[in-house]
């Protein structure tokens, strides 16, 4: 590609220099054409000599294995090389990954930096949120049921070492069922004093992996984990290629993972030492490299971990983004993921005995009130978390970023892998010619919405679908919005006529729901992009 | 205002199973004047603020240039041909309304025939009314010749609206061009309203043996008062062509005389600034570049096809100077740029990226093969003067071919990559 990107720059150079020339002799006389073609030929003989020899060179790092860095070997600098400012000094040396591709959404209601302190009394854990359960888990208690943090709650009929536990201790209030009596939410009234189940203390360097994942399991913390392709629950009989970490959040008014750390760092490195265990290959670590300063020293000087920074939009935040370019998912592969906050719950079970389930939570949205960070168990009630805020219909409140987030009702709890819940309100009002002339600031990519051209104004986004569904029409789009080396528009389409094969050639199994959601909100025809990569997903899970 | 449009469009609101043709046509208007109130339902919740319409809508403004100046240069041809108001200011007011007495009936024409037949199929298949057309109706006055009768326009409209994109299933599914395949329509079906010397001018016939300048009732009977009562000139009905006089393009003198012919009558400049005959909105090279440069640099159109496409005429070029066997051939390959609709097929007929390639190697060999093949055409087919309409059409054809090995191209580098990285054992 390089060598045909060379050829075609040198040709459009020559056509350009042979215009002026033929100008000035007044563009008669054929000999000074023949002339002229003879140059070209012997300039684009002289090039190709040069690129062949050149990738050769290339080619021969790479099998030397010098070639590590990812660092241009070639004598031909790339464009990025020459374009793209210098690069912060701590980033010199490592090893970095850096994309042009994707998009930070301007969005207002970024959190406050402060902690709030919100009495959340009632928890739930929804079932629905862990994909790859059998349908309907066995439930391991009652309405009434006293319960202690890390007491079973119910557990998944495939496989029945995988315990959901509690996150607080207290008493089963309520139990919610949904379509066909499935399992929904499991909500516990807290005790004013938690009480907590003491697990057996283990000593990591001895312990074998085998017990390791039994006393994970038993103590409600494996469906933290989920594997790869399919996002779905680990298959606790399976052991992971490797373990995959991205340390730091690129989604919209996402929270800080580092931030969220500070106090917890000997939890965390006990928690990585734990991942270590968990797989046969290596643990990565995705680490920020988009700032002008390193990333807390907790990620940047973790240990017995393969670091890597990444540079550049959402989704390069993305774990899947990251384990594209640290070793792709092939179909019979499987990997796992985990949230870099729950690492250090990992390490504080192995430190005290002890099931916390701990998050730090971003509260955002440009229409909040109090906007800030709070730190609780898993599953808290939205109700009380945003006490005093206006929940009336007309504001959507968001488990999860507004890319890849779950409307909540008022009565619902924080999905078991978020942590954000983010305000939007809803956009269901008409707009007088608003597809030509729009009134407000709306967050767009397309440089025919003047807040683009101004590099991007922060604005408070609505619901509003900004136009109707339509068929493909736009191509490329969504490779500007996917840091990864993929087709995804030939996948959807695939996808649409179910062609199984094809879409496992595209590589399906690398992308999950999160990957694609830049996708769908840039996506000019408004088409459901996540819910089709779903339905793709689901397709190659039966065809086994 | 807002509010009061609001009701008065909710008060009209057609019922939907009484009369569902008017809920259709209803719904198309709404949509348009509103943009509607839905919700994100599942999937993300924010959406980007561009969609379809937004789009289509800036395809139509980088026209606009196109629109102005072809307007006017249909009255500059006329009266060139007449030997009149030579100063390309003089008779300003005769030349601007004689290019909006032409252009007028033609937009109208087209977008009544093209959206008439939108409504009805969407109705038919009970779906919202989705906008299409609005480039292609925009595009297809401007590829006409300025003469060409209403009706021929409107059947070959209707061609291409019924087979090339309804047939298929519409907006987005269409394999060619809707813009273009109606040309190719009025280029076979009726090809000496679209080829020859005498059609690229209008307001011309021949009566006695002699070409005169004809006009219709409302020039003679509205127009003419009016300037008249304003004491200005007025149109010269019966006014007999100058003598020596051919409606000849550039190209057409190229395919008989080679560059030579096209310096007696036309230089360089005078085809790089519009004042030449031709279809409507090709001519003005500068305003052309202008729209293109809009497209380009609101990402709306591909700068891939656009580059390599240019890049297939200098290679062609380059080889038919060298060759330089017929007179055509002593054409110079940069003086091909400024004859005949290039630029215009360019910017705004190869970008169509419904049926273009679609990926991004593909949109390059798409490009280039769309440049090397028209101007093969061009220059070496004695019948057809022009090629880009032809070679678009068959490349249109070819797309998913291109497209088709630029996959299997990816899926074999995926299946080398992940075969590497077992050999090497994982990720050690």
């Amino acid at each position: 590609m390089k060598f045909r990107k060379g050829l075609l720059s040198l040709l459009l150079i020559l056509a350009g220099s042979f215009t002026v020339l033929s100008a000035q002799s007044g563009g008669n006389g054929s000999s000074l054409l023949l002339n002229s073609l003879y140059v070209i030929a012997a300039i684009v003989f002289f090039a190709i000599v040069v690129q062949v020899s050149d990738n050769l060179m290339v080619i021969e790092a790479k099998r030397i294995g010098a070639d590590k860095s990812g660092q241009n070997f070639g004598l031909i600098p790339r464009m990025q090389e020459l374009f793209s400012p210098r690069l912060p000094e701590y980033l010199e040396g490592q090893q970095l990954i850096s994309s042009r591709k994707g998009f930070d959404i301007p969005l207002e209601g970024a959190p406050d930096a402060r902690v709030l302190d919100r009495k959340v009394l009632r928890f739930g854990i929804n079932a629905a949120d862990m994909r790859g359960m059998a349908p309907i888990p066995r439930l391991q208690v009652e309405v009434g049921d006293p319960v202690k943090a890390g007491d079973p709650l119910f557990f998944d009929k495939s496989q029945p070492d995988l315990v959901v536990t509690a996150p607080v201790s207290g008493e089963v209030v309520e139990i919610r069922r949904g379509e066909r009596r499935a399992l929904r939410e499991i909500v516990i009234l807290a005790d004013k004093k938690q009480v907590y189940r003491s697990f057996p203390k283990i000593d990591l360097n001895s312990v074998s992996r085998e017990n390791l994942v039994g006393l994970l399991a038993s103590a409600g913390l494996m469906p933290l984990f989920r594997q790869r392709p399919f996002q779905i629950l680990p298959r606790l009989n399976e052991i992971p290629r490797d373990i995959f970490v991205s340390t730091f959040d690129t989604a919209p008014l996402a929270p800080d993972a580092g931030q969220a750390l500070l106090g917890r760092e000997e939890a965390f490195r006990v928690g990585l030492r734990v991942l270590g265990k968990l797989t046969s290959g290596r643990v990565f670590l995705g680490l920020d490299g988009r700032g002008q300063t390193p990333p807390p020293p907790i990620f940047s000087e973790a240990e017995g971990v393969t670091k890597t920074y990444f540079r550049g939009a959402h989704p390069m935040g993305n774990v899947g983004v990251q384990i594209h370019h640290l070793g792709p998912i092939a179909p019979e592969d499987v990997v796992w993921t985990i949230a870099a906050q729950d690492i250090a719950v990992l390490g504080d079970f192995i430190l005290r005995g002890e099931v916390r389930l701990i998050r730090r939570i971003a509260l955002c949205g440009a229409n909040l009130k109090n906007t800030g960070y709070v730190d609780l168990p898993l599953g808290a009630s939205v109700r009380e978390l945003l006490d005093g805020e206006d929940l009336s219909s007309d504001r959507r409140i968001i488990s999860g970023d507004v890319l890849t987030g779950t409307k909540m009702a008022g009565d619902a709890f924080l999905g078991f892998y978020d942590d954000q819940l983010t305000q939007v309100d809803e956009g269901n009002q008409y707009e007088l010619f608003g597809w030509l002339l729009p009134t407000d600031m709306r967050p767009s990519m397309s440089k025919t919405f003047p807040s683009t051209l101004l590099g991007g104004v922060p604005s408070a986004a609505n619901t509003n679908t900004r136009g109707e569904k339509r068929a493909f029409v736009v191509t490329g789009e969504y490779d500007r919005l996917l840091p990864m080396d993929l087709l995804p528009q030939q996948l959807f389409k695939a996808i649409l006529i179910n062609d199984v094969e094809k879409m496992e050639n595209l590589g399906i199994h690398e992308l999950v729901e999160e990957d694609v959601a830049l996708c769908e909100f840039g996506c000019t025809s408004k088409q459901p992009l996540q819910a089709l990569l779903r339905d793709g997903l689901n397709s190659m899970q039966a065809e086994g | 205002m807002k509010n009061a449009l609001l009701s008065f469009f909710q008060r009209i609101e057609p019922d939907k199973k009484k009369s569902p043709f008017l809920h259709t046509l209803y719904d198309g208007f709404f949509t348009f004047a509103f943009a509607p109130n839905h919700v994100t339902q599942s999937g993300v919740h924010v959406r980007d603020g561009m969609d379809l319409k937004r789009l289509m809508v800036h395809v139509v403004i980088a026209l606009q240039l196109c629109y102005l100046f072809g307007t006017y240069n249909i009255g500059q041809q006329h009266f060139a041909a007449l030997g009149m108001y030579e100063g390309f200011l003089e008779g300003f007011h005769l030349k601007l309304f004689y290019g909006l007495v032409q252009i007028l009936p033609l937009f109208v024409v087209a977008n009544v025939t093209g959206l008439g037949i939108e409504f009805y199929y969407a109705y038919k298949k009970g779906h919202g009314i989705e906008e299409g057309f609005l480039v292609s109706g925009a595009l297809i006055p401007l590829i006409m010749p300025p003469a060409l009768p209403l009706w021929i326009l409107a059947l070959s409209v209707a061609f291409a609206v019924i087979l090339g994109k309804e047939a298929f299933g519409g907006t987005g599914m269409n394999v060619w061009n809707i813009a273009l395949l109606s040309r190719v329509f009025v280029f076979f079906a009726y090809p000496t309203t679209i080829s020859g010397d005498e059609c690229w001018v209008a307001g011309l016939e021949k009566i006695g043996g002699v070409w005169t300048a004809s006009y219709n009732g409302f020039v003679t009977g509205v127009l003419n008062p009016i300037f008249d009562s304003f004491g200005w000139a007025t149109y010269p009905s019966g006014a007999a062509v100058v003598d020596g006089y051919s409606g000849a393009t550039p190209l057409s003198l190229a395919a008989k005389g080679g560059w030579e012919a096209v310096l007696t009558r036309f230089t360089p400049e005078q085809m790089f600034w519009g004042n030449i005959p031709g279809s409507v909105g090709e001519t003005h090279k500068l305003f052309i570049l202008l729209g293109a440069g809009l497209l380009v640099y609101l990402g709306i159109a591909s700068w891939r096809i656009m580059v390599s496409m240019a890049l297939g005429l200098v290679v062609t070029g380059l080889l038919i100077n060298a060759w330089n066997a017929t007179p055509a051939m002593t054409v110079p390959w940069y003086q091909h740029f400024s004859m005949g609709s290039f630029l215009f097929a360019m910017a705004f007929m190869a970008t169509d990226p419904v049926t273009a390639a679609a990926t991004d190697r593909g949109k390059l060999v798409y490009g280039f093969f769309i440049g090397a093949i028209g101007l093969v055409i061009r220059v070496l087919n004695p019948a057809y003067p022009e090629g880009w309409m032809l070679a678009i059409l068959f490349m249109n054809v070819f797309a998913p071919l291109i497209d088709h090995f630029v996959v299997a191209g990816h899926i074999s580098k995926r299946k080398a990559r992940l075969a590497a990285m077992a050999m090497a054992g994982g990720t050690k």
